[in-house]
């Protein structure tokens, strides 16, 4: 059973949003993660680009499949997790807390509302 | 480690040699090695700018002749090969390297010939070239092959790029896209990639084959090609492979063929008088040349009238008085250029040139047996394995574990690493992508009845295994030199090379 | 079928186990329109006769001429364990490493051949083998133009033809490829360079080291200009040549491309050959090919698998970097056991003895009326200049000397028609350079 917090908004893409004020940090899924395997590698953006919602901002390795990270909002990129480089296991092991990825100033916050909440993305993932 | 426990009746089979050694590195020792080329007067670097010289000389192993030699055969006695065993391999024809292919590329006339030497000087190499292309066009149905390439991948690139090419001299450039099924070998659409395509997947259908409808609804003014293979990836012919290429040519798109899988319809099937306007040949696969543990292959590209003015230049032509000669660089300005140095693997190409010579129109039968084999093995296993396409396969099939994974959590990937304990390589696993927990298998025509039944047995003692002691299978394998690696490790931090003064943890 | 396993019995009852009565049955779903029967081929033939036509092939070509070309392939001598290790069937036959546990053998070597040259190039990151050295310098351009994100490449016109014409093959129009133009003394106009550079949307450089010319580069400099325009500096380089030569890494080169044949391989009309190609740590993700790395197994054991392979054709298939899914293992094979064998002091002595050679043959050459084309340094390859190049090239073959190539076979520049590009290496005796020498000397009376 995936683990789903309940404060957390969703894509269709297995990334999750925690907003705070007009900054968004986003990681992927624990249900992804499981998917991935052992992460190996993570690409990120440097600090400073733009991301937009629904378009690739990264790249997630494992020993045997890739998979394109897709951003859930529009926006700049602030800050990018350090620790990631030297333990891109963070991602396998704690989705949601050391294994976040990057932290973005959203264009505009009320952009969250269209992603979904913890039931909408425990649905999602429950279709066979 | 616990005794492993094998199926009574077959008994151990380990299937490689003993322990992984020291490297190379480890084993040097200064002063011990070299003393094979004589040296040359060092002063005469003097005249060379020191700016321009090595500063610290290169920390390269120092080791004698007789622990070379004891090196790299203990190395070789930890591989699994063709020459020690049994290899399912689907779409990899892993089928026997006539040694005679070996004697005859060493011949110092062959292998002593510079690839710049003048036509004059290489009327051997020239002849054997050109006979070879008329050989490999006559069992492929095209008009010309180009032996530049240096791989079945290389070859997809150049054959693509020869489609670009048509093209855009037919002043048609909307063609962006080129469409492969989705039970294409990876190369196929990295192939469009590289080429600066998109491809478009469509599925197959309930049979295995083209989804017909799904082509016909996905060809349009930008569909540059369709790469199929054929048989497909999954060992079935394409019985509607005349209306595809119908579609196809009717849409103004080029068929290409992924030769990989020729080894079962020659003298069956010709592609290139079928309709296929190219198509790639490894000859590492259907010409039986070694595949040295990666290559070197080669992949001669083959092509009808629409591609010929646009194959890689130079090619190899015979005048009328019979003498053989390269093309010279302007004599055919429309070819899209070079797809590598010099004129290709020629060694690797004299190797299926003698294969094909031994063997002439009783090819035909090298590809019956190589479906009769394959049939055979499928008529042994398929009590035990699903088959998700039950009609005659031609000379590979696959089969399913996706049920046997739900009963008893043993997935194909456990079931190959337990063939290694029954001294068997596996077969392909987990490809075509199309179906789940896919184990893909090519006995190829050179095993025989024997060998297909052992291996059937050794696959339905695991199945056995699986329900009864799913563990032991899942720890497997037990008897190699090494087990399950960490794969997570060596992606993470990838130690790729000796570092020298790491203090390393000894070899086992 | 001189590999055939079965009997008739064998087959009888192999069908009758299918459940068919016919072979035919097996091949019934090939639609008739598409349907041909058999092939108009000759043989088959059996293994004695095949043996005298192979030989009487090899026999019409001609390999008893004195040597001189070099021009990208070279003649050096080759110890007999090469040999002896790249024939047994272990190697040759085994497949690709995907179940490392019973390929340590093929992943170990290859390990150990990308250790050997990380060493002489002292880039840390070496892939387990390209094509050939075209087909790597054009791989290496690619990853230039990925990692920097920029289309155009700049490339020395005297970096090898087939270098350069692969590489602008591969661009197939979708990036530019731009030749540096090269001084009459035979390296590469770097004052030309920095003027190409000046726009800032260069992604690589490529410079060959010593070039086709057999001209020695001022590498570094050449390097320090690509960096300071933001673009990659990409070093083509020959192996022999590293033992005496800066290495890529001691003039700041991010990448190293080159053509590996003269480590072991023979010449066989052009291949099998190896593709070398080198990279930083940094570039790590965007070398295409495989890589193998070291790690450990289940019981703690030492042992060697392939890496970072998620990035490959068969996983990462439209996004894959590169399309490429092979490797040229056995000649990596062949190339780790000839470092073996030589060591350190024999490249070494490769390299300087085929120096004295080529001096000598200098010498030799302008006595005989030859001079240098060229006033650049060079280590053992050069062209000289020769009136009728290339009727002087074909009567010499017919006074048994192979003399090297005519510079006019690749190049257009009328500084160039009258040249003829000729080597030396270790194999080069005393006696053919006196009979190339003297040869020629007739020849231009």
């Amino acid at each position: 059973m995936s683990n789903i917090p309940a404060d957390l908004r969703y894509s269709e893409e297995h990334e999750w949003l925690r907003l705070e004020g007009d900054i968004g940090t986003i990681g992927v899924t624990a249900h992804a993660a499981e998917r991935m395997g052992d992460v190996v590698f993570v690409e990120l953006p440097e600090t400073g680009a733009r991301v937009s919602m629904g378009e690739t901002f990264g790249v997630l390795e494992s020993p045997k499949a890739m998979a394109d990270l897709y951003s859930p909002v529009t926006g700049e990129v602030v800050e990018t997790n350090p620790a990631l480089e030297e333990h891109p296991e963070f991602v396998s092991e704690d989705p949601y807390g050391t294994g976040w990825m990057v932290r973005v100033k959203l264009d505009n916050p009320g952009e969250a509302g269209k992603l979904k909440d913890a039931a909408g993305y425990t649905a999602l993932i429950a279709e066979p | 480690m616990s005794e492993p426990l094998l199926h009574p009746k077959l008994g151990l089979r380990p299937a490689v040699g003993p322990r992984v050694p020291s490297s190379i590195f480890e084993l040097s020792r200064p002063g011990t090695g070299g003393q094979k080329i004589l040296p040359g007067d060092d002063s005469v670097l003097d005249d060379i700018p020191e700016a321009m010289r090595r500063k610290e000389p290169a920390d390269l192993p120092e080791i004698n002749e007789s622990q070379v030699i004891r090196h790299f055969i203990k190395l070789s006695r930890l591989n699994y090969a063709i020459d020690t065993g049994f290899f399912p391999l689907g779409s990899c024809t892993m089928k026997y390297n006539p040694k005679f292919n070996e004697w005859a590329a060493r011949l110092p006339g062959f292998a002593k010939l510079h690839p710049l030497a003048p036509d004059s000087t290489a009327q051997g190499t020239l002849q054997m070239l050109w006979e070879l292309e008329q050989m490999l066009c006559e069992i492929s149905g095209f008009e010309a092959i180009t032996f530049h390439p240096a791989a079945g991948a290389h070859g997809e690139l150049t054959g693509i790029l020869m489609i670009k090419a048509y093209h855009i001299s037919r002043g048609d450039l909307e063609r962006v896209e080129v469409i492969v099924p989705d039970s294409s070998h990876g190369t196929n659409p990295a192939t469009a990639t590289m080429a600066g395509f998109t491809a478009v997947e469509i599925p197959s259908d309930d049979r295995g084959g083209v989804d017909i409808k799904a082509l016909r609804a996905t060809l349009s003014p930008r569909t540059a090609a369709i790469m199929l293979t054929n048989p497909s990836t999954l060992g079935l012919f394409e019985d509607q492979v005349d209306e595809l290429l119908e579609a196809v040519h009717e849409a103004g798109a080029l068929a290409y063929m992924d030769g990989a899988n020729l080894n079962a319809v020659m003298g069956y099937f010709k592609p290139g008088e079928a309709g296929f306007d190219v198509m790639h040949i490894n000859t590492h696969k259907t010409f039986s040349t070694p595949h040295g543990g990666g290559g070197p292959g080669a992949g001669p590209v083959g092509v009808g009238d629409k591609l010929l003015p646009f194959l890689p230049s130079p090619r190899i032509l015979r005048d009328e008085n019979g003498n053989f000669r390269l093309e010279t660089q302007d004599e055919r300005p429309s070819a899209i250029g070079r797809m590598r140095s010099f004129q290709g693997s020629t060694s690797v190409l004299l190797r299926a040139f003698a294969y094909i010579r031994a063997h002439g129109r009783e090819l035909q039968q090298v590809s019956e047996d190589a479906v009769l084999n394959a049939n055979y093995l499928k008529a042994l296993v398929r009590h035990v394995y699903e088959i998700p396409f039950p009609r005659h396969c031609k000379h590979e099939f696959v089969a399913s574990g996706t049920e046997m994974k739900k009963r008893t959590g043993v997935r194909t990937l456990d079931i190959a690493k337990r063939l290694l304990d029954y001294g068997f390589h596996p077969p392909t696993i987990y490809f075509p992508l199309s179906v789940d927990e896919a184990l893909l298998m090519e006995p190829t025509e050179t095993e025989s009845r024997e060998t297909l039944e052992v291996f059937a047995d050794a696959l339905i003692a695991i199945a056995q295994e699986a329900y009864e002691d799913p563990d032991l299978v899942r720890a497997a394998p037990h008897s190699t030199p090494v087990r399950r690696l960490d794969d997570a490790e060596a992606a993470r931090h990838p130690d790729l090379r000796w570092r020298p003064a790491k203090g390393d943890d000894a070899p086992c | 079928m001189p590999y055939a396993r079965h009997s008739d019995a064998d087959r009888a009852h192999m069908l009758a186990t299918i459940g068919v009565d016919s072979l035919e049955e097996l091949f019934s779903d090939i639609p008739e329109a598409v349907r041909v029967h058999g092939l108009d081929l000759p043989g088959p033939e059996a293994e004695q006769p095949r043996a005298t036509r192979l030989e009487w092939l090899a026999g019409r070509n001609r390999t008893d001429l004195m040597s001189f070309l070099g021009a990208g392939a070279y003649r050096h001598y080759v110890p007999v364990v090469v040999d002896e290790i790249i024939r047994r069937g272990e190697f040759l036959t085994a497949y690709t490493p995907y179940q490392p546990e019973v390929s340590q053998g093929t992943l170990q070597a290859i390990w150990e051949y990308q250790s050997l040259i990380a060493q002489l190039t002292g880039l840390d990151v070496v892939s387990a083998s390209h094509y050939d050295g075209s087909t790597a310098t054009a791989e290496a351009t690619l990853m230039a133009i990925r990692q920097t994100k920029r289309e155009r490449v700049l490339i020395s016109r005297a970096v090898h033809p087939h270098f350069r014409k692969t590489t602008e093959t591969y661009f197939s129009g979708r990036f530019v490829l731009e030749e540096i133009p090269v001084t009459p003394g035979g390296s590469t106009d770097l004052e030309a360079l920095e003027r190409m550079l000046v726009d800032g949307d260069v992604a690589g450089v490529a410079i060959a080291q010593p070039n086709f010319f057999g001209a020695l580069e001022d590498m570094a400099a050449a390097a320090e200009l690509a960096h300071a325009a933001g673009a990659l500096s990409i070093a083509v380089i020959e192996p022999t040549s590293l033992a005496v030569l800066s290495s890529p890494a001691e003039y700041g080169a991010d990448i190293a491309a080159g053509e590996g044949q003269p480590l072991g391989i023979p010449l066989q009309y052009g291949g099998p050959y190896l593709g070398i190609l080198a990279s930083t740590e940094k570039l790590m993700r965007q070398i295409p090919g495989r890589l193998i790395g070291r790690t450990k197994d289940v019981d703690g054991k030492r042992a060697y698998v392939m890496t970072i392979r998620a990035r490959e054709q068969d996983i990462r298939r439209e996004k894959a970097a590169s399309n490429i899914c092979t490797n040229q293992s056995l000649c990596a094979l062949a190339a780790t056991v000839y470092l073996s064998a030589i060591g350190p002091t024999g490249l070494h002595n490769v390299a300087t003895n085929g120096a004295e050679k080529a001096r000598q043959l200098e010498r030799a050459l302008a006595a005989a009326g030859a001079p240098r084309t060229h006033s650049a340094k060079y280590l053992n390859e050069f062209a000289v200049r020769v009136p009728d190049a290339r009727q002087v090239h074909e009567r010499l073959i017919e006074l048994g000397v192979l003399a090297g190539v005519p510079l006019a076979n690749f190049y257009n520049e009328p500084e160039l028609a009258d040249s003829l590009l000729v080597c030396a290496t270790e194999v080069t005796t005393a006696d053919e350079i006196a009979g190339f020498a003297s040869a020629l000397e007739g020849v231009l009376a």
